[in-house]
């Protein structure tokens, strides 16, 4: 009878022990933190691929164009035989003008709305709207080019009828509306998490709910709002089918926005969809231009990630 | 003494109300403006497109005609690289987002991580491209396939669907995983069969969402050189194709005048498979979604 018991009945301890011992149990243990490590690192090594490429085709084109020519250049003529030009400025004035369009139609609207949902709007009014904008936020970009294209520039044309079919006017105001989304729900998001009892502090003071607005919550959201500003910026800079539907193929150093115009994204859709030979000076410019881009973009974001870490009000 | 100049206050009250309410309106007609965008958007879309948008269109390949023109080729092949897009960005973003709230130890390494992520973001669609071009369709030599196009795209979504699996992940209550444990139940075994269960409505419905990004996207396509005039299905992952945006930019191009009206018809077709997608979203987060 004893020796009976003493086989049969283990005590959980020994399951568990037991349990360990078996082989495929353990290895999973071990094996799978390690798995899931190598898929996190899958965004890293994106991250080289994109900084090495760039750099590598980069430097392969800076054989072949001088470095300061690019940088200072004020003609941007790769297709132009015999003597090409590759001077950036142009490039990069057409996407200023687009950005800095997009920013004036963004950044008021985007606020407003965001003040809207925030501080007036009721909390049923907030939950019907806020779904509405993120559908706007995720219309695919060449419908929004197609629609600057066959909406936006006519009606301009009919106001202004100096403007040309491509100019920086039409898919300015689109990519505006394209980031307002973004704006508004980032700022709303920052003005939101204000503590309701400054509100309430400033609204027994006798404010009306504008001055509260504009005299307490602004202010105390500042970080959100700038961040999110930067960031929608950042993704007017990148924004490339809706200049390369509406915006034109000429490059020009000037202030002139009911021109055609280029924006560096744009001109690489230019090459790529033509047919520039592989190993061609044109070929190895698209990477010189997108690494111009991505600075462009890394910076905006950098700025972003400091501006919400460095003004960020805790409460 | 007065503290307050009640004269002062009186006066100024009556412009002061007159200023909220004006800006309460200014603040709605901004966020209308938005909204009014949107409706005008789907609007022309239809009254230009619905005339071209029928079973023909549905059924054909391009066709330099505006009356032939179809978009069967594309249809078909963005649903092909929604078939390489899925798995691999899903495995790759959960697998990330599990490494990241489950195992990941506050260290440097980690810190890194997030914030390469946190990056990557920002980094704009065409520089993907770029990358896809150098490593996938020439360096690999994977051609302009559906393979190159989709592990572009998979990368390109990537950093979305980490930081969406990650609060899905990080809304699983704490004593599940706690009772787990005293259950006996290994680290493993406890994500597997607690963790995942629970979290994977909102890990899909987040997955959903930028594989739908990936349905609209254009430029690394573009870059990636995928072909529009095509006039066959794609046999494999190795076989060319094109992509219902591509289809549509080309056709936005041209300009004769009909092809408008095919385009906005491309379009239409677009919106539906998004709006699919998007239903099977929310479908997904109702259905499924438990509240402890």
């Amino acid at each position: 009878m004893v020796s009976f018991k003493q086989q049969d009945s283990q005590s959980v301890q020994q399951l568990i022990e037991q349990a360990k011992g078996k082989g495929s149990k353990k290895l999973m243990e071990k094996i799978m933190p390690k798995i899931l490590f190598l898929t996190a690192l899958v965004s890293v090594l994106t991250t080289i691929g994109i900084v090495f490429t760039l750099i590598f085709e980069t430097f392969e084109f800076f054989t072949r164009v001088n470095i300061i020519d690019y940088l200072i250049g004020r003609e941007w003529l790769p297709f132009a035989g015999d003597s090409p030009a590759y001077g950036v400025l142009p490039l990069i004035a057409g996407t200023l003008k687009v950005t800095l369009i997009a920013a004036v139609v963004a950044v008021p609207l985007g606020i407003a709305a965001a003040i809207y949902l925030s501080e007036y709007a009721s909390d049923k009014i907030r939950r019907t709207i806020k779904p509405i904008l993120e559908v706007l936020a995720g219309v695919p970009t060449i419908v929004y080019g197609f629609f600057a294209l066959t909406f936006v520039t006519p009606i301009i044309q009919t106001v202004i009828p100096s403007v040309k079919i491509f100019n920086a006017i039409s898919p300015g105001i689109v990519i505006g509306i394209m980031i307002l989304p973004m704006i508004a729900s980032l700022s709303e998001d920052a003005m939101s998490s204000v503590p309701n009892s400054i509100r309430e502090g400033a609204l027994a003071l006798g404010s009306t709910k504008l001055e509260v607005t504009l005299k307490v919550i602004l202010p105390a959201a500042i970080s959100g709002i700038l961040s999110s500003i930067v960031l929608a910026v950042s993704r007017a800079i990148g924004e490339t089918m809706i200049v390369s539907l509406a915006g034109g193929s000429t490059p020009k150093f000037d202030m002139n926005i009911t021109d055609s115009i280029q924006t560096m994204t744009a001109y690489i859709v230019q090459v790529s969809s033509g047919d520039a030979g592989y190993g061609t000076t044109i070929y190895y410019s698209i990477y010189a231009v997108g690494f111009t881009l991505f600075i462009f973009t890394l910076l905006m974001n950098l700025l972003a990630h400091f501006i919400s870490k460095r003004f960020k009000e805790e409460y | 003494m007065n503290y307050i100049n009640q004269k002062e206050v009186i006066k100024r009250m009556s412009g002061r109300i007159f200023l909220n309410g004006l800006f309460k309106v200014i603040f709605l007609l901004a966020t209308l403006f938005a909204l009014a965008t949107l409706g005008i958007l789907i609007y022309r879309m239809v009254t230009q497109g619905s005339e071209y948008l029928d079973a023909d269109f549905l059924g054909n390949f391009s066709s330099r005609f505006a009356e032939k023109a179809g978009i069967k080729a594309a249809l078909i092949g963005s649903i092909w690289l929604m078939a390489v897009v899925a798995p691999v960005s899903l495995l790759l973003g959960i697998g990330a987002a599990l490494y990241l709230e489950e195992y990941a130890s506050k260290n440097k390494m980690t810190d890194f991580i997030r914030m390469n992520i946190s990056n990557l973001a920002g980094v704009p669609s065409i520089v993907f491209g770029l990358l896809g071009l150098t490593i996938f369709v020439r360096s690999l030599a994977l051609g302009k396939s559906v393979l190159a196009a989709g592990l572009t795209m998979s990368l390109l979504i990537l950093p979305v669907i980490i930081v969406s699996s990650q609060e899905a992940i990080r809304a699983v209550p704490n004593e599940l995983r706690e009772a787990s444990y005293g259950m006996g139940a290994t680290k493993w075994q406890t994500i597997l069969k607690v963790v995942l269960p629970f979290a994977i409505p909102g890990i899909l419905t987040g997955c959903i969402l930028a594989l739908s990004r990936a349905v609209g996207e254009t430029a690394p396509l573009v870059v990636i050189g995928i072909p529009v005039i095509v006039h066959f299905l794609p046999e494999g992952i190795l076989s060319q194709f094109t992509a219902l945006p591509m289809q549509i930019f080309d056709w936005a191009k041209r300009p004769q005048p009909e092809f408008q009206h095919v385009a906005a018809a491309g379009i239409l077709v677009l919106l539906i498979f998004l709006i699919v997608l998007n239903s099977i979203a929310i479908f997904i987060r109702n259905k499924f979604q438990k509240r402890y």
